[in-house]
C-alpha cells in the first residue's frame, strides 16, 4: 500500500521513550500503557488517512464514470440503434433469399418448357431423317422450328435477366457486412467500458479519451430505413443525382 | 477498355465485374483497397476505376485523391459505388474530382447509365 508513510522520526522517538520507561524502575504501569497507546495512535492515524484517500479516489472515479456522456449514449442511443440495424440485416438477408428463390421458381418452368420442346423437335427430326414424315407433317415441323427459335430467344433473355436479378440480390452481403462490423465495434466499446467499471473497484480509473461517436468525417455506412432522416442524408440514387446536378455534374 | 474494381467485399467486386461483363467490358481487375489498388493503377494502363469508399487500409476517397495527384493517372475516370449517402461526403467526392457517384444498394440499370454518361462526357 503506497499511502501516507508512517512518520519514522516520531515513531523512533516514541519507541526510544518507551524503552527508556521500560528500563527505568520508576515508571508506573499506567505510564507504560499510555506510551504504548501513543505508538498505536500513530499507526491508526496513517491508516485512517490512507482509507480516506482511497474513499475519495473511488468516489471520484464513480462520479467521472457517471458523468461520461458516452456511457449514457451507449445505453440510450447506440444499443437501440444497433438492434434496429441488426433487424435490417435480417430483413435484407430475407429479401435477398426471397429474390433468389422467386427467380428460380419463375425460371425453372421456362427451362423445362424449352427442354421439352427441344426433345419433341428432336423426335420429329429423327422421323424426318428416316423419311417417315408426310408433306403436312414436314410443314408442321417447319412451323414448330420457327416457334422454337423465337421462344428460345425470348426465354434465354428471361433467364439471363433472372441471373442478373439473383446476382444483384447478393449485394446484401456487402451492406450487411458493413452493418455487422459497426455492431461488432459497438460491442468492443461496451466491453472496454465494462472492464473500466470493474477496474474502479480495485484502483483509480484512468479514463482514456473516448472519441465522440459522431466525429467529423466519420463514415456512416449503409442507410437503414427509418433511420438518419436528416436532410443531409440522401435517400437514394435520385437524391444523389439531384445533388450532383446542383454541383454542375 | 481495362477497368479496375476496388472494394473490400469480394461479393460486391464480383457483382460489379459481372455487370461490367454484361455491358461488354471483359477486361477487369480487382483490388480490395486503395493500398493494393493504387500500385495496380500505376503499373497497369487502366482506362477506368470503379471504387468503394469505406475500406480498411486506404479508403476510396484517399485513392481518388492519390489518382488526381498522380501525373500519369490524374485524368483517369473514377466512378464511386458506395453505401455512404451523406450530403457532405458526396460533395467532398465531387470536389476531389469524382466522375460519377452511385449509392448502394444500386441497380444494374443505374451502373449502366452512369458509365455511359461518364464516357459521353469524356468523348464529348
Amino acid at each position: 500500500m503506497d499511502g501516507t508513510p508512517i512518520n519514522r522520526d516520531l515513531l523512533l522517538e516514541r519507541a526510544q521513550a518507551l524503552i527508556a520507561s521500560l528500563e527505568s524502575a520508576e515508571t508506573s504501569d499506567e505510564q507504560l500503557e499510555s506510551q504504548v497507546d501513543e505508538i498505536n495512535n500513530l499507526r491508526d492515524n496513517s491508516l485512517f488517512k490512507e482509507l480516506g484517500k482511497m474513499t475519495r479516489e473511488i468516489h471520484d472515479s464513480i462520479m467521472k464514470f457517471r458523468m461520461d456522456n458516452r456511457i449514457a449514449d451507449l445505453a440510450s442511443v447506440d444499443i437501440p440503434d444497433a438492434k434496429d440495424r441488426l433487424e435490417y440485416v435480417i430483413e435484407m438477408t430475407e429479401k435477398a433469399a426471397n429474390t433468389a428463390m422467386a427467380v428460380i421458381e419463375d425460371s425453372s418452368p421456362l427451362a423445362e418448357k424449352l427442354g421439352g420442346e427441344a426433345s419433341q423437335l428432336k423426335s420429329q427430326w429423327e422421323k424426318f431423317r428416316k423419311r417417315e414424315l408426310s408433306q403436312d407433317e414436314l410443314r408442321a415441323m417447319g412451323h414448330d422450328v420457327e416457334t422454337f427459335f423465337d421462344e428460345s430467344e425470348q426465354m434465354t433473355n428471361k433467364l439471363l435477366s433472372g441471373f442478373t436479378e439473383i446476382m444483384m440480390a447478393q449485394g446484401f452481403q456487402d451492406l450487411t457486412g458493413q452493418i455487422i462490423r459497426q455492431v461488432i465495434s459497438l460491442v468492443h466499446e461496451i466491453e472496454s467500458n465494462l472492464v473500466a467499471l470493474v477496474k474502479i473497484q480495485g484502483e483509480s480509473l484512468v479514463k482514456e479519451e473516448k472519441l465522440d461517436s459522431k466525429e467529423e468525417g466519420k463514415l456512416e455506412g449503409p442507410q437503414v430505413p427509418g433511420k438518419e432522416t436528416s436532410p443531409d442524408i440522401m435517400q437514394g440514387q435520385d437524391d444523389v443525382d439531384d445533388l450532383l446536378a446542383s454541383l454542375g455534374f | 477498355m481495362k477497368i479496375l474494381i476496388v472494394d473490400d467485399f469480394s461479393t460486391m467486386r464480383r457483382i460489379i465485374k459481372n455487370l461490367l461483363r454484361d455491358l461488354g467490358f471483359n477486361n477487369t481487375e480487382e483490388a480490395d483497397d486503395g493500398n493494393t489498388g493504387l500500385p495496380k493503377l500505376q503499373s497497369g494502363n487502366f482506362d477506368f476505376l470503379v471504387t468503394d469508399w469505406n475500406m480498411p487500409g486506404m479508403t476510396g476517397i484517399d485513392l481518388l485523391r492519390a489518382v488526381r495527384a498522380d501525373e500519369k493517372l490524374k485524368s483517369l475516370p473514377v466512378l464511386m459505388v458506395t453505401a455512404e449517402a451523406k450530403k457532405e461526403q458526396i460533395v467532398m467526392a465531387a470536389q476531389e474530382g469524382v466522375n460519377g457517384y452511385i449509392v448502394k444498394p444500386f441497380t444494374a440499370q443505374t451502373l449502366k447509365e452512369k458509365i455511359e454518361k461518364i464516357f459521353e462526357r469524356i468523348e464529348g
